[in-house]
């Protein structure tokens, strides 16, 4: 009988010594597993994203089989199509709402906030969401478009009739959808609860407890698009830093708070749009890194492990990225030169990734195997290494991944 | 017109834009113009491969470059179906599943300013599509964008379907996106890879010059 919560407390440590930068007993291996085990089971994206018992199963049982050294918790984000019915949600397209019930879903670029609204934004951030973002982002809210500036509801004589419109008819299926919104939510995080505890049952410590951006990508994913943010670099750049700055403590602090209420102290930093094409040195140097290093410093403050996954090619950003306290953050790339990043970082940072999604997509075991071995010559032999794709899974094939565990478990106990 | 060039190339959208105006107002042939923003365009994609542009300005360029088409809209009438002399044929779209377009979309403008005749399908494209639109267009290239790994498979079937007409021989066939590489390449059968459009530009242009 296997004694998995020695099993936890081994997997827990493999990780925390290679994020502290020293050599674990082997090689750790994690991946982000997006729908792959339900395409590995055999389930539709679809039933998956609806069907909590099913998605609840076909996880279990994936990692089990994978046994990996940290999980992600799929509920909270690939767990929740009734919420996102209900809330007639235009972000994201996704299986039976614009797509095929065997993809993933896949974001919707808007500009939700238009450039002359900057200054809306700017003035009364709360304001813009409630009457102008939610309705058009949750389009079950949209009558919320109506309401009056809210803070124009202040007393008896100071607009209490301007009210109005909370009380009229047409925000009755406002409260409907919130209501039954909310439900769904906590639907879907009593399964991701239940799911959680499983998973520490058996023996799996949970990979990251809370989500945060790099202010200029919320910025541009969300409110103003790629396009209209690109743009804003040239028409608008004061607003833009202006916007940023408003951003960055909402990033801050609802990491922590979440971090807190999941007892998981580790952030999870998708990064989209510093990337090395996607702006000059000086651009990145103004608009994007001083705010990722606040928030990087802000949560190595509270104890937390900043987990950054750097998107697309970064190489010219490393000498930036380095600058921070040797064994607090984990970097993990995804067509950066991983070991160009090594060579600059170790001293300072754990690495991880980067087994491309082509070869996991398209390529043999073989091909698998190969590159895991490169990888764990060229960058895990003092530590500070996890070995990971360089993407969420999605379309892998399993017994590509099934070679990049087998070979990392093996040979990374080795070396 | 180098104060228009220089202007459209240095970022500086105003005098572009009323530089385009006042050489209007003085009855300059608008082609004269288009090719002055064609000029603009090829420093703009030189400095993006010299590394000191980036997706900002190719955006920003775009823009401008759509500003002035429509500022000359009705002038141009009859002007561009000089298609008879251009370049080539590129055929392109984002392959079935994958709803993105930002790439794609900056292919399409690179392309049609570096002098070829641009068919695009759009998102989400089925190879049935793409097999029907290279019959009837005759395309010399056939671009397909894609930033999902799941494109992989679309994009082979672009390639069969192409096979199965017997046209494989008479195109190139270019991928690109931010997951493309050697391995998807082989697995695709397609003749380049790039993960940027400046690059796929340059295949291209490369191409028909052979």
């Amino acid at each position: 009988m296997i004694d998995t919560q020695q099993l936890l407390l081994e997997r827990g440590k493999r990780v925390a010594d290679a994020v502290a930068l020293k050599k674990p007993d082997r090689v750790p291996i994690a991946c982000l597993w997006d729908f792959f085990p339900a395409k590995w089971k055999g389930v539709s994206v679809k039933d998956a994203m609806y069907n909590h018992e099913l998605m609840f199963e076909t996880w279990g049982e994936c990692m089990e089989h994978f046994a990996p050294d940290t999980v992600d918790n799929p509920f909270p984000l690939r767990g929740f199509g009734p919420l996102l019915d209900r809330l007639d949600f235009q972000h994201l397209r996704w299986a039976g709402r614009g797509l095929d019930e065997n993809t993933g879903y896949q974001f919707v670029e808007l500009e939700v906030m238009k450039a002359e609204e900057y200054d809306h934004f700017l003035y009364d951030m709360s304001d813009f969401m409630v009457r102008r973002f939610w309705p058009r982002v949750y389009k079950a809210f949209a009558p919320l478009e109506k309401l009056p500036p809210l803070n124009q509801v202040i007393s008896y004589f100071w607009g209490i009739h301007n009210a109005l419109f909370l009380l009229s008819p047409e925000m009755e299926s406002v409260r409907t959808a919130m209501i039954e919104a909310g439900k769904a939510s906590a639907e879907t995080l009593k399964w991701a609860a239940a799911y959680g505890k499983k998973m520490a049952e058996l023996g799996f410590p949970p990979s990251y407890g809370g989500f945060s951006q790099v202010p200029f990508d919320t910025l541009g994913d969300f409110f103003r698009g790629t396009k209209g943010i690109m743009m804003d670099l040239y028409r608008r750049p004061d607003k833009v830093m202006s916007a940023c700055e408003k951003i960055l403590p909402i990033m801050i602090d609802t990491a922590i708070a979440s971090t807190k209420r999941t007892g998981v102290p580790t952030v999870f930093i998708p990064l989209h749009k510093g990337l090395d094409n996607f702006m000059s040195a000086q651009q990145f140097q103004k608009f994007y890194w001083p705010h990722m290093k606040e928030l990087l410093d802000a949560f190595i403050r509270e104890g937390i492990t900043p987990w950054v996954l750097v998107e697309g090619v970064c190489n010219k950003r490393l000498e930036a990225f380095r600058d921070v306290p040797p064994g607090k953050v984990i970097y993990h790339f995804e067509a950066t030169d991983i070991f160009l990043a090594k060579k600059m970082m170790q001293d300072r940072c754990c690495i991880r990734g980067n087994v491309p999604m082509s070869l996991l997509t398209v390529g043999t075991p073989e091909d698998v195997k190969a590159y895991c071995k490169k990888l764990i010559d060229g960058c895990a032999v003092d530590g500070g290494f996890i070995m990971d794709a360089a993407a969420p899974l999605s379309d892998a094939r399993p017994e590509n991944v099934q070679a990049m565990f087998d070979f990392t478990k093996d040979y990374g106990a080795r070396i | 017109m180098k104060d228009l060039v220089n202007a459209v190339a240095e970022m500086m959208e105003d005098d572009a834009k009323n530089l385009t105006q006042k050489y209007l107002d003085q009855g300059a042939p608008p082609m004269e113009i288009f090719e002055a923003y064609k000029e603009a365009l090829a420093i703009v994609g030189k400095r993006f491969e010299e590394g000191i542009y980036f997706v900002p300005e190719l955006i920003l360029a775009g823009e401008m470059m759509k500003t002035a088409s429509e500022m000359m809209k009705d002038l141009m009438v009859g002007e561009k179906a000089s298609d008879s002399n251009r370049l080539g044929k590129f055929l392109l779209g984002t392959g079935e599943g994958d709803i993105h377009d930002i790439g794609k979309d900056m292919v399409a403008m690179l392309m049609d300013m570096n002098g070829f005749e641009v068919r695009d399908l759009g998102v989400d494209v089925p190879a049935q599509r793409f097999s029907d639109a290279a019959k009837e267009f005759q395309p010399d290239i056939v671009g397909l964008s894609g930033l999902l790994t799941l494109s992989f498979e679309s994009m082979k079937q672009v390639v069969d379907a192409l096979k199965e007409i017997g046209m494989r021989d008479k195109v190139k066939v270019i991928i690109g996106g931010g997951q493309v590489d050697e391995h998807a390449c082989k697995y695709v059968e397609a003749d380049a890879w790039v993960t940027d459009a400046v690059a796929g530009v340059k295949y291209a242009v490369n191409w028909m010059e052979k």
